[in-house]
């Protein structure tokens, strides 16, 4: 396998609510911000890749109008999938393997804002017997941490503790300029439940924003980047959907997917996991066999502020960072998507080639 | 570091207005049985999956793929799903050859596919968008201007469109798996359609099909049983902005550079000469002849003589769209994929009654959205 | 007593989504508000586009820079419609044309009536017919169609690289 390395990494303030700008207002100046800082131009660039999704936006072939903030011309290799930023950043990883290119763009972007959030999920269950049911995202997460509680694997004060370090974390994140203020246990076990057991802080508020990631593949790497992360592993796997047809206190994809990213290889010092939901923090940690010592979600994660389609890449993102300050030598970033946490992405990346 | 890449297996639905008989699943598996059984391959030999379709409001299903994972023999496997509007069944199709190419799996399973009848195809490409120019008669209200300004430019004969109508729907009836299938068509019967869109006819038009396309693809050191497998000599994809100044929406430089790198890649110097058969994204009977010129096949103006030459006829000397082409079977999402398919088989001789004879060098071509996504392979019967 | 397999449900959808125009549509949808068509030049190429989108497609650069192009122009293509599709509800056949508006280096598509479908032609000169100015909003819905001017047609060379 070629070597390929996470060089930049820009994202936008992850707002609740971005009434001023559209999607390709959003997504320039990230793009911008993400060659620039590495020194390329779009003529440099190999290969294009974008994540979003119709279902968001609410308009059929969304992704055609981004096109505008990356300047396809002279025309450009490009391409686009209908998921999160970070399987993007996959398929330009599959990409550079092939050897003829050797930097690729990534970017991905969401207006949460625009629809409600939850019930657009539901769209994505099955047609037959989930959907008409119309559950949403959030009722279904309640199910999983109904069934984590049961079996006795977190408790609710263990949620709100994520709760509080990800409020904590993310006072630090330029990115989550619209943080919750800062709480401890006791006083966020003390507020009403929103969706049983779900309370409003073990819940991510759903934010407006974009991201945008370069790759560069071997030794053009260290040209551009004092510090690349080296990708040394990236994996991904599928569950069942049926949430009904799974025992959601495990999650056999992210456990598959860290396996063969080989993550358990040596000590991860920092981890971005995708967990929109406080409980699920908690079990991917789990599955992917990080103990007391890795340090995870620094930047706040997903619960701080939920972007859709970005939060993956963002992770990842939020992890090669830790490298390229010369914080961490060994991180991973995870994505996740689908009810549950029916798919799952990993992403080990090394400050040694 | 680049492997070859092999089409070991083709599987496609019997593409039709509404296969109500099938679930979406259904669908999927329809063309994915085939297409494993073609390759004598089992669910659990695919090392990944790779789905590819156009907007999910088709089908009223968000993500449908995740819904299906176990439809799709996926659950425990590396699953994406690729949307680059029309062109999305050719792309498709190349991501998942770079998959083997890149060495990182063996087998991989493509499905293409659209269930368009299960909501409404015609409300989603006509949707009313706030604050947009209204976007006023879908596709062919889009497309036709620039038909009449290639008619102008070209001087074609004005029936040039109409013979492509004809020809593809007679092929179609050598295809079995074709949803149009017209014995009476006529150069008359087609004059005759109602003109939708002037200069488009009713029947220069594609259909709105429900169908799926399904390819193996496997490295060199896991054809299994397959013995006549279709080589991928090039890959090439572009994307160049839907309007800007100056934009050429007749014939897009985005179709012009990535023809261009499909043959310096795979070692072309006269496409016309040198490959045998070719299956094109023809929506608009009119898009033969313009990218017959795009692709270099004619020269600038010229398209239009292929056409009326005979040319491009099963029997003629550069056979388009034997299959029947889009204009016979257009399930959006597969569409492209269908183009890579047939010129697999058209290489692998399992073309059955619409097959090239000889042809060992065959194009795969897609496009999309306002003729700004292009993808294309060539396959061929030899070994790169 | 044999029951007939079910063959589909149907599963109604209902989604509501607020659709925020940007920086750029909205000074170009305030425009519309006092009978104005503004567009935004390309900082590279210097090419106007209209309606501005926020970046020139080409570069990928923010387009600040505001050009009010003229409410008439060039027919560089066209087409005849004579179905009635479910957006819109016209008296059919309508034509549909690619207009370059004077000032502008794009053109853009708008209905074109009072002309009769055997005149309209590739270089016709056209202009906006407006609704009446009480009835103004932001949006282009403020123009009704466009209409022949009456003017000769302009040269091919003047839109021939919009072709």
């Amino acid at each position: 396998m070629r070597d390929v390395a996470v060089v930049s990494f820009a994202q936008a303030p992850n707002l609740r609510s971005d009434r001023e700008r559209n999607e390709v207002e959003i997504v320039m100046p990230v793009v911008r911000e993400a060659l620039d800082s590495v020194g390329l131009e779009q003529s440099d660039i190999g290969f294009t890749v974008s994540g979003s999704c119709d279902y968001l936006t609410g308009v059929p072939f969304s992704f055609v109008m981004a096109l505008d903030a990356v300047g396809a011309w002279p025309p450009i290799e490009e391409s686009h999938v209908e998921m999160d930023g970070a399987w993007a950043l996959y398929e330009a990883w599959v990409r550079l393997q092939h050897g003829d290119i050797d930097a690729a763009l990534i970017y991905s972007f969401g207006k949460t804002s625009l629809t409600d959030l939850d019930k657009v999920m539901s769209c994505q269950l099955d047609p037959y017997t989930l959907m008409p049911l119309w559950p949403g995202a959030i009722s279904l997460a309640g199910l999983q941490a109904s069934a984590m509680l049961a079996a006795g694997t977190v408790s609710e004060a263990d949620m709100a503790a994520v709760a509080s370090h990800s409020r904590e974390a993310a006072q630090g994140n330029p990115a989550i300029p619209e943080a919750e203020g800062p709480a401890d246990v006791d006083d966020l076990l003390s507020r009403p439940r929103v969706a049983h057991p779900l309370r409003e802080h073990d819940i991510a508020p759903a934010t407006d924003g974009a991201a945008a990631i370069v790759l560069v593949a071997g030794d053009r790497a260290a040209e551009v980047c004092d510090k690349p992360a080296w990708i040394s592993g990236i994996d991904h796997r599928v569950d069942t959907h049926a949430p009904g047809n799974r025992d959601l206190t495990t999650c056999p994809s992210a456990r598959m997917a860290g396996e063969r990213a080989d993550v358990g290889r040596s000590h991860i010092e920092v981890a971005e996991v995708y967990a929109p939901f406080s409980h699920q923090e908690l079990l991917l940690a789990s599955e992917l066999g990080l103990g007391d010592g890795v340090d995870v979600n620094p930047s706040g994660g997903a619960l701080a502020g939920h972007t859709f389609m970005v939060a993956g890449l963002a992770r990842i993102g939020e992890a090669a960072r830790r490298i390229h300050d010369g914080t961490a030598t060994r991180v991973l970033g995870h994505a996740t998507a689908g009810p549950c946490l029916q798919q799952n992405l990993v992403c080990v990346m090394e400050a040694a080639r | 570091m680049s492997e070859l890449c092999a089409v070991t297996g083709v599987g496609q639905t019997h593409h039709d207005a509404e296969r109500s008989d099938l679930s979406m699943h259904g669908l999927v598996r329809e063309a994915a049985v085939r297409a494993l059984a073609d390759a004598g391959l089992e669910w659990k030999d695919i090392d990944a999956v790779v789905v590819g379709k156009a907007p999910d409001q088709f089908e009223g299903v968000m993500m449908p793929e995740l819904m299906m994972a176990d439809a799709l023999g996926a659950v425990g496997k590396p699953l994406l799903r690729v949307h680059t509007a029309g062109s999305v069944g050719g792309s498709t199709g190349l991501v998942a050859a770079k998959l083997v190419q890149g060495g990182v799996h063996k087998r991989v399973l493509v499905v293409a596919w659209e269930k368009q009848s299960e909501a409404d195809a015609s409300w989603v490409l006509m949707m009313k968008i706030p604050f947009a120019a209204p976007l006023v008669a879908g596709a062919g209200g889009y497309f036709a201007p620039y038909i009449r300004a290639y008619m102008e430019r070209s001087g074609a004969p004005k029936d040039t469109g109409i013979k492509v109508a004809v020809k593809d729907r007679l092929n179609a009836l050598k295809n079995p798996y074709a949803h149009l299938k017209m014995p009476d068509i006529t150069e008359e019967m087609v004059a005759d359609s109602l003109m939708l869109w002037d200069p488009i006819r009713y029947l220069e038009t594609c259909p709105s099909s429900d169908g799926a396309c399904a390819l193996v693809l496997t490295a060199e050191d896991a054809l299994g049983s397959c013995e006549k497998p279709a080589w991928v000599v090039s890959t090439a994809m572009r994307s160049e902005p839907t309007m800007f100044a100056g934009r050429d929406g007749v014939n897009p430089q985005a179709g012009i550079d990535c023809a261009a790198e499909l043959y310096r890649k795979g070692g072309i110097t006269d496409p016309r000469r040198d490959i045998d058969v070719a299956e094109i994204y023809v929506p608009f009977s009119w898009f033969e002849p313009m990218w017959m010129e795009n692709l270099g096949f004619a020269e600038q103006g010229e398209g239009w003589k292929m056409t009326m030459s005979g040319a491009t006829a099963l029997d003629g000397d550069m056979p388009i769209n034997a299959s029947g082409g889009v204009l016979s079977s257009n399930p959006i999402g597969a569409s492209g994929l269908l183009r890579f398919a047939e010129a697999a088989l058209q290489v692998r001789g399992m073309a059955g009654e619409h097959q090239v004879d000889g042809a060992k060098l065959a194009m795969g071509h897609a496009y999309g959205g306002g003729s700004q996504y292009f993808a294309m392979w060539l396959v061929s019967s030899d070994k790169p | 007593m044999a029951e007939d397999p079910i063959t589909g449900i149907v599963c109604p959808i209902r989604l509501d989504y607020t659709i925020t125009p940007g920086r750029a549509q909205t000074r170009f949808l305030r425009g519309l508000e006092s009978g104005k068509l503004l567009g935004q030049r390309c900082p590279a190429t210097g090419k106007v586009y209209m309606p501005p989108r926020g970046s020139s497609p080409t570069h990928g650069l923010p387009t600040t820079e505001e050009v009010e192009v003229a409410d008439r122009g060039t027919v560089t293509t066209f087409c005849v419609v004579n179905l009635q599709f479910a957006s819109t509800v016209r008296e059919i056949p309508y034509v549909c044309a690619q207009i370059l508006l004077d000032g502008a280096d794009i053109p853009f598509f708008f209905v074109v009536q009072e002309v009769d479908v055997n005149e309209i032609r590739m270089g016709m000169r056209v202009e906006a017919v407006w609704k009446d100015p009480s009835e103004w909003g932001p949006t282009l819905e403020n123009i009704l169609f466009f209409k022949p001017t009456g003017e000769a047609d302009a040269s091919r060379e003047s839109y021939k690289e919009h072709v």
